[in-house]
């Protein structure tokens, strides 16, 4: 059974055009995704393209003017915006990108404790600390005095204090270097190894094919392939979907092969396929009809030449 | 840290020294050549009875016949050595008239500068809490509103009904009149502060309100407090945790700033209702040409408002952690 199962997700934005007339921009459409217990699975997407609101939309914490449609389960039961409320941070928990994410004015172990902790919390989080390979005083720091690195740790600990058995880390390793990077997800790895379910939102695929078990590549909004962490080699080969396959070839490792053209913004996306305007496999019936997700060789694609 | 306190100090020491040189010099020639005649003030409604022989006389005795800059020399050096003059026309050694005139002023904007406070930050906090509701537009109609009221106004207004109509507080003066000193008793001198604090406080609300309002509001768009929703905190307890830990400090501080607001509030207020206090005075003296008492008051109101200014800065540099801790590590 999966632990969490999107399906056919939607997040829209009402907003005024200059005509003073409300209009919705669709950020995010048809984007389906499942983990189980144990496994990670990686969004991998280039910035921009509404990753992060698919973390806020999980949590029931997206905007007032955002309206949210499709369905989300968690345990096999539909979350609706009550059941996340007391989901949220009990049996979900995110990890979110920086060090902004931190009250500036409480010190560190104090917010890393739940409130209203008890000693029994406090001594968890010296034991996480330690873990963590965080000295004892980081507790006594504010936000702002704590290094890129340590900052990625403490985030981290809030998330595994909380006991939750699905995190969502939002974009975790923004500007580590390697080896940092590499550190930060091997924690994610272990959490995971733990029986804990990881949903790691990220435009690093590098990074996050290191640990992850499964891939939904992101692009414009929407889910476009959804692979095994294996499928990614050599030039692409076994990947189902143009756009992965670009993304892939683009690495430096790769062939370092820029992908032409830009991504749509919301709201003025193409009435075919979405990546129509860049794909090089393009057809005439492509820039008419929207493609489905449809299962292909073990994975999901949003392709019709795909095979 | 304590050296940084001390050389923060001495800073601000040297530069409250130079601000008190220069108000004084500017006040000095302003008052040198404002069309009030000192003696024809001092001798006032007995003018046609006092021949320019006594004039003089009275010049004299005041030393006003002597060139502006020779008299500039000796009451700045007097006042180096703690005399402040005598009051032309209360006949008091200065520094006595200011003294029970502050603690008479200091009661009103005391009380009005806590009331407000309070009341603000209350109102400001609801509604940020409220924001787009209608408890919200009301508070935020209700500020703006009063923030173009003069004080002057308000404090007319409310003599009018309370006072006059309504009769529940007494009309003007800071304790009864016709009734000796000594029996005037502590529940009298609060009936006669009511009014005037209350005037001033109501028109001091609107800032900090107003204030606070948008400092919560950007609080509860900030990242962390999304994050603290994350995490599954909700309402009252997510305003006391993050709420009020980021907004508490720049509230206390604007009110310390505020005090300049405060006294030229208290001076239009103390006028309106007849209040005894400093404000009062300084109207007195500047209308009657009493050189030493204005420019005694003109000192102190500046040393108070440095002083406001003073804490304010010092709460965020030794409190706020960012900036407290900033050089250390
Ligand atoms: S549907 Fe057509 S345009 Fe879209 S990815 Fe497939 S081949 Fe390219």
């Amino acid at each position: 059974m999966c632990k969490l199962e999107v399906e056919n997700l939607s997040v829209s934005f009402s907003h005024y055009d200059r005509g003073l007339r409300q209009q919705m921009v669709e950020v995010i459409h048809g984007l389906s995704l499942s983990i189980k217990a144990g496994q990670i699975v990686a969004v991998v997407g280039s910035s921009g393209s509404g990753k992060s609101l698919l973390a806020h939309a999980i949590m029931g914490i997206l905007p007032g003017n955002a309206v949210m449609a499709g369905r989300i389960c968690y345990g096999g039961e539909t979350l609706n915006a009550q059941r996340q409320a007391t989901l949220r941070g009990k049996e979900m928990a995110l990890v979110p990108q920086s060090v902004n994410y931190l009250d500036p004015l409480m010190r560190v172990g104090q917010q890393v404790r739940i409130p209203g902790a008890d000693q029994v919390q406090a001594a968890q989080q010296r034991n996480l600390f330690e873990r963590y390979g965080l000295e004892p005083g980081v507790e006594q720091l504010y936000p702002f005095q704590l290094s890129g690195g340590m900052a990625r740790r403490v985030l981290l600990s809030t998330a595994t204090l909380s006991g939750a058995s699905l995190i969502i880390a939002d974009e975790p390793t923004p500007g580590l270097h390697h080896e940092a990077a590499r550190e930060t997800l091997l924690h994610f790895r272990e959490l995971a190894d733990e029986g804990r379910s990881i949903l790691l939102i990220t435009h690093d695929i590098e990074s996050a094919l290191t640990v992850a078990d499964k891939v939904a590549v992101f692009y414009a909004g929407t889910t476009v392939e959804i692979a095994a962490a294996e499928d990614f080699a050599g030039h692409g080969e076994r990947l189902r979907h143009p756009y992965s396959r670009a993304l892939w070839n683009a690495l430096p490792q790769n062939q370092f092969q820029p992908i032409p053209g830009a991504q749509p913004l919301p709201g003025q996306l193409p009435d075919g396929c979405v990546f129509a305007p860049r794909c090089p496999a393009a057809s005439a019936e492509c820039s008419e009809i929207k493609p489905d997700m449809r299962k292909l060789r073990g994975g999901m694609v949003r392709c019709i030449h795909a095979s | 840290m304590i050296r940084k306190l001390l050389a923060f100090l001495g800073f601000k020491a040297v530069r409250l020294a130079s601000l008190m040189f220069a108000i004084s010099l500017i006040s000095f020639m302003l008052v040198q050549n404002s069309p009030i005649d000192p003696v024809q003030a001092y001798v006032g409604a007995d003018a046609v009875r006092v021949s320019p022989e006594q004039r003089a006389q009275i010049a004299a005795y005041w030393g006003l016949e002597k060139p502006p800059l020779e008299r500039f020399v000796i009451w700045s050096s007097a006042l180096l050595q703690g005399d402040m003059g005598t009051s032309m026309i209360y006949r008091q050694p200065v520094e006595e008239v200011i003294g029970e005139r502050f603690l008479n002023s200091a009661a009103l904007m005391g009380v009005s500068w806590l009331l407000s406070g309070i009341i603000g930050f209350i109102a400001g906090v609801v509604a940020a809490m409220k924001k787009d509701t209608w408890i919200d537009r009301c508070i935020q109609w209700y500020c703006y509103t009063l923030a173009s009221t003069p004080a002057f106004w308000l404090g007319l207004l409310l003599l009018m009904i309370f006072a006059v109509w309504l009769g529940w507080f007494p009309v003007g003066l800071g304790v009864p009149a016709g009734v000796l000193a000594d029996e005037v008793t502590m529940a009298d001198r609060i009936r006669h502060l009511i009014l005037p604090a209350l005037t001033l406080s109501v028109v001091g609300i609107s800032n900090i309100a107003l204030h606070t309002r948008q400092k919560l509001v950007d609080v509860l768009e900030s990242d962390y407090v999304l994050f603290a929703r994350a995490r599954g905190e909700t309402g009252f307890r997510l305003f006391w945790r993050h709420g009020l830990r980021n907004i508490a400090l720049p509230a206390v501080s604007l009110q310390f700033a505020s005090f300049s607001e405060l006294f030229g509030g208290a001076v239009l207020a103390e006028q309106v209702f007849s209040y005894p206090g400093l404000g009062q005075a300084a109207v007195d003296a500047g209308l009657r040409g009493d050189v030493p008492l204005l420019l005694g008051i003109v000192l102190f109101s500046a040393l108070f408002v440095f002083t406001g200014n003073l804490i304010a800065d010092l709460l965020y540099r030794f409190i706020d952690p960012r900036i407290r801790k900033a050089g250390v590590r």
